[in-house]
């Protein structure tokens, strides 16, 4: 494996590998010396034309935990409309000498063209491209589904196994979201059923290519479905209302959104005993969850966060810990 | 993932077919006896086995540690077999990851009876074959990680010389003289269906998945 | 205008019986058996044995880029590359740099394409001024200019305002000139990145659908209906623009239409690849759209095929695909391309090749006086000969274009032009380029 851009570059047993190798990432993780010398001498760079401190403060620390020498290019603003392209900076960190460039982008498939442009010679991890796909977010959220409902006292983790029978209600802005996109087709290479819930306005042209059920009624997905796990996606303030460019808002009002499509203490109730509620942050309390449910003991979003660290430090092991190919 | 294959995962230790060639040096009896053996050694050495952790190297070095243990319940009484086993991955201390395809990680898992970990203990790494001495320096500083034992010493089952770094085994099943060229085998009824150990006489060229043993 | 004479031996009008022709001042001075015998003994003699004669190729849809965009191409660069597409007339497009919005910019490149020699250049006038789509532009000074514009379009954009489109539609016709569309509903199309389907949904670009295509055309046509004028749609790019056309027709509404070879040829999966020399405007739709326009040119729904050759700059295409600019070149490939997927697949002969890519295109252009004539005696010698067989393959390097940005490279193309004459003029000879001059 070269790079990592998409979920669907996955296959079930590689898919199923990132998993096994994150569980044993995680319990170097809650040990006193979380370093470990895998990586050392190796070079990552994080590449992040939009902001998202968080994502980048995951790579950071998983590049970190294995000893890799980080480089953080912050290059928001610098893009497209002024200075410096996507290939000039592509050529900089080939001169720096990058083993992997984990790279956040605007631009649906930027990550793409980096890795097949022949820029670069690096491993390319795409850390979220436009409305395209975010491949390590679909890896810590299966591997904390698989961790909470796979998991048995024997194995808590999981390993070995996919996600067959779960069922999974993505709910929001399908849309605009690559997180919504990667799940889909990760949790259907493992083997769950996934119902995207939505608005029709929210839901794009051409899903129903899209391995998943779509539905409009969130109340009638959680009790006819009585899903394992529901993940709630951020809804984007700028399509609430006119966007001041002439846009039209994609909903009435936030509150009508709320009351149609936010998981509130009621819905809460509605849902199974054992079914995890997750969110890939951050979260807009309130607004598409309730403050009851996102700190409610099923919510594991804070979990999610830390397992990010874990599927990120088995991602740049296996894309980095590896025999050099030859330089062709 | 995008180059379009599957992850690779074949771990050198990992192929599981009993081999139809070459020669066979030790076979199941002459395994079993030099496991006692051992376990004696292990006993006399350290005056019990209070202290005494055995920490297999996974893949084979972890049956090794648990048939060593076995032993060890048998002969010494009052032993604990769950503050008694444990196993460490060195996959991740390794110093030649980027001369292998992708190796797949193994579990460290201390004994469960022990809370408290490794500190003070002695502990017995357990392996199947010692070669260059690379997989056992590996070890060493995994174990760093994980705690700080009183002593640790090494127990293999074939020593086949050859070291490129200065380490030694506390504990040897066989001490078997082989060239560079040849490959060393180490079956177990856990791991491959049948307990043996046998010579190949590899091509030089694959014998480079050795190197690091 | 005397000049060297030509006789073309072995040569098929249309793809008929071969026969021999002779080119002389300019025109066409013999055709058959005693084409020989009139030619002077100075005549230079071309074995054109298996090779099809058309009308030189005319093109409704170019961008020539001069002035302004002198770093992607060139009038003289493009029209070099028409010619040895097989061209021997190209309607320049009105986005340039300043746009060409008055008498003084389209005379300007006019001038240039005369200067150049290559093809003639008429250029396209803008239907509003700066194509802002606010007010018309002058397109009566742009009319009666030496230019003697013709066709009027906004290209780039869409003349969405249906006020402005009602006033431009019937204003052209007081000097019997055509607005050419570009379809676009600009509100259900801001930001848009390629076609809205299944592709899209999944690679995450932003969905320029095709009813913002078609609600502009049933639009239009309706319009010129109510109005009597004369419409033309650019680059009709999908099966519901191909009905609404054939409706509008059958209506008896004076409307044309073109299409261009890439939309006869690549569809949107291409666009998995995030590789924007595939990203264009119209974008490239599906399969199902893509053999809807092949049937509708066949069965003349679609009147003709237009290049809309747009090069662009290697850093306006090396970059991610929002980034990077809209358009193709399409000069060099458009006779093999339509040879390609029309003539080798049987779903039209030369006679129709010559009818979509010259006469039709001439008619509209109102340039047919002196392009996409018979291939008569008497008539301008503006010829293409054509290699039906020649295979070959498409190399961007080798393009004689200013820019490299076509979406053919590597791929096989049957149908390779062999020579053109403007005029008599080689301006093409054995494929390669014959530098204005080097024959007198």
């Amino acid at each position: 494996m070269k790079h990592l851009l998409s979920a669907a570059d996955l296959d079930r047993t590689s898919a199923i590998e990132v998993l096994d190798t994150a569980a044993r990432m995680a319990a170097t993780q809650g040990r006193e010396i979380k370093k470990l010398p895998t990586l050392r001498g190796r070079t990552v760079v994080n590449l992040f034309f939009e902001d998202s401190t968080r994502t980048r403060i995951s790579f950071e620390t998983a590049a970190k935990r294995l000893s890799a020498d980080v480089i953080n290019f912050s290059a928001k603003g610098s893009s497209v409309s002024k200075g410096e392209s996507l290939k000039d900076t592509a050529l900089t960190l080939q001169a720096m000498g990058a083993d992997a460039v984990v790279i956040r982008h605007q631009a649906s498939g930027a990550p793409h063209r980096l890795a097949h442009a022949g820029w670069v010679g690096s491993s390319v991890v795409n850390a979220g491209d436009g409305t395209h796909q975010h491949p390590t977010q679909a890896l810590l959220d299966a591997f904390t589904v698989r961790r909470h409902l796979v998991g048995t006292a024997d194995e808590p983790d999981g390993v070995g196994k996919d996600l067959t029978g779960l069922r999974v209600a993505i709910v929001g802005d399908v849309l605009h979201s690559r997180v919504a996109r990667s799940n889909v087709q990760l949790l259907h290479t493992l083997g769950a059923r996934v119902t995207l819930v939505a608005p029709p306005t929210l839901v794009p042209v051409g899903v129903e290519a899209w391995p998943c059920d779509v539905s409009y009624h969130l109340d009638d997905v959680i009790t006819d479905q009585q899903p394992d796990a529901i993940m709630m996606l951020r809804v984007q303030r700028e399509r609430m209302g006119a966007d001041g460019t002439g846009g039209t808002s994609f909903f009435p009002s936030p509150l009508e959104y709320t009351r149609t499509f936010g998981l509130d203490a009621r819905r809460m109730a509605l849902l199974p005993e054992h079914a995890v509620v997750m969110h890939p942050g951050p979260m807009n309390r309130g607004l598409e969850i309730s403050a009851d449910a996102a700190d409610s003991p099923r919510a594991v979003i804070v979990e999610q966060v830390a397992n990010g660290v874990a599927v990120r430090m088995a991602v740049l092991y296996l894309l980095l810990a590896k025999e050099r190919e030859a330089v062709a | 993932m995008s180059s379009g294959t599957v992850l690779p995962s074949d771990d050198p230790r990992g192929s599981a077919s009993p081999p139809a060639t070459g020669s066979e040096v030790l076979g199941a009896p002459e395994i079993s006896r030099a496991l006692t053996r051992i376990a004696h050694e292990v006993l006399e050495r350290n005056k019990g086995a209070a202290d005494v952790v055995l920490l297999g190297i996974p893949t084979r070095g972890l049956p090794l540690a648990h048939r060593l243990a076995e032993r060890l319940v048998a002969v010494e009484d009052g032993l604990d077999p769950d503050r008694l086993v444990g196993s460490l991955d060195v996959t991740m201390y390794r110093d030649d990851l980027h001369r292998h395809p992708t190796r797949t990680i193994g579990e460290t898992e201390l004994p469960p009876g022990r809370p408290a970990g490794i500190d003070d203990a002695v502990v017995v790494l357990v392996d199947d074959v010692l070669y260059s001495g690379r997989t056992i320096r590996a070890a060493l500083d995994a174990l760093n990680d994980l705690g700080r034992p009183r002593a640790v010493q090494l127990a293999v089952l074939v020593d086949r010389g050859h070291r490129e770094l200065p380490i030694r085994a506390d504990y040897v099943g066989k001490n078997l003289p082989t060239s560079v060229a040849e490959r060393v085998r180490v079956h177990l009824v856990e791991v491959d269906g049948v307990d043996q150990v046998r010579i190949e006489h590899g091509d030089g060229g694959d014998s480079r998945a050795e190197v690091a043993r | 205008m005397t000049g060297t004479e030509h006789l073309l031996r072995g040569v098929a009008p249309l793809g008929g019986d071969p026969t021999d022709l002779l080119l002389a001042d300019g025109r066409v001075a013999a055709i058959g058996p005693d084409a020989a015998a009139r030619a002077r003994t100075d005549a230079r003699v071309l074995d054109a044995a298996g090779l099809v004669a058309l009308p030189g190729l005319v093109d409704l849809h170019t961008h020539l880029r001069e002035p302004g965009r002198e770093d992607a191409e060139t009038v003289r660069s493009g029209t070099r590359a028409a010619a040895l597409g097989g061209f021997t007339a190209v309607h320049a497009m009105a986005n340039t740099t300043p746009v060409a919005d008055t008498a003084g910019v389209v005379e300007q490149v006019w001038r240039l394409g005369r200067d150049a020699g290559w093809v003639d250049v008429h250029p396209v006038g803008a239907v509003s001024v700066g194509l802002e789509g606010r007010r018309l532009a002058e397109l009566g000074a742009m009319a009666h200019s030496a230019a003697r514009v013709r066709v009027f379009s906004d290209d780039g954009h869409c003349v969405d305002d249906p006020v402005l489109m009602r006033r431009a539609l019937e204003y052209v016709k007081a000097f019997d000139g055509v607005v050419a569309q570009h379809a676009q509903e600009p509100r259900l199309t801001a930001g848009a990145q390629m076609h809205e389907g299944v592709v899209s949904a999944e690679v995450g670009l932003a969905g320029w659908p095709a009813v913002a295509e078609e609600a502009i055309i049933a639009r239009d046509v309706l319009l010129a209906g109510h109005v009597g004028a004369r419409l033309h749609v650019c680059h009709v790019s999908t099966a519901g623009s191909v009905e609404i056309v054939r409706w509008a027709k059958a209506r008896g509404i004076d409307v044309t239409a073109e299409v261009t070879p890439h939309h006869l040829l690549l569809t949107d999966e291409l666009a998995r690849s995030y590789d924007p020399l595939y990203k264009v405007n119209p974008p490239l739709r599906t399969a199902e759209d893509v053999e809807a326009l092949r049937a509708g040119l066949a069965d003349g729904t679609i009147d003709i095929v237009a290049t809309d050759h747009a090069p662009h700059t290697r850093e306006d295409k090396d970059c991610e695909w929002a980034a990077a600019a809209f358009g193709m070149t399409g000069l060099e490939t458009a006779l093999g391309i339509v040879a390609s997927v029309m003539v080798d697949t049987g779903r039209m002969d030369w006679a129709g090749v010559a009818r979509v890519l010259s006469s039709t295109p001439a008619r509209i252009g109102r340039v047919d006086a002196a392009h996409g004539r018979p291939i008569a005696v008497g008539e301008p010698a503006n010829l293409t000969l054509v290699d039906p067989a020649a295979r070959w393959t498409v190399v961007p390097e080798a393009m004689a274009s200013a820019s490299r940005n076509t979406p053919y490279g590597g791929r096989e193309l049957v149908g390779a032009v062999r020579a053109t004459f403007l005029r008599g003029r080689p301006t093409v000879l054995d494929g390669v380029a014959v530098e204005p001059g080097e024959h007198a």
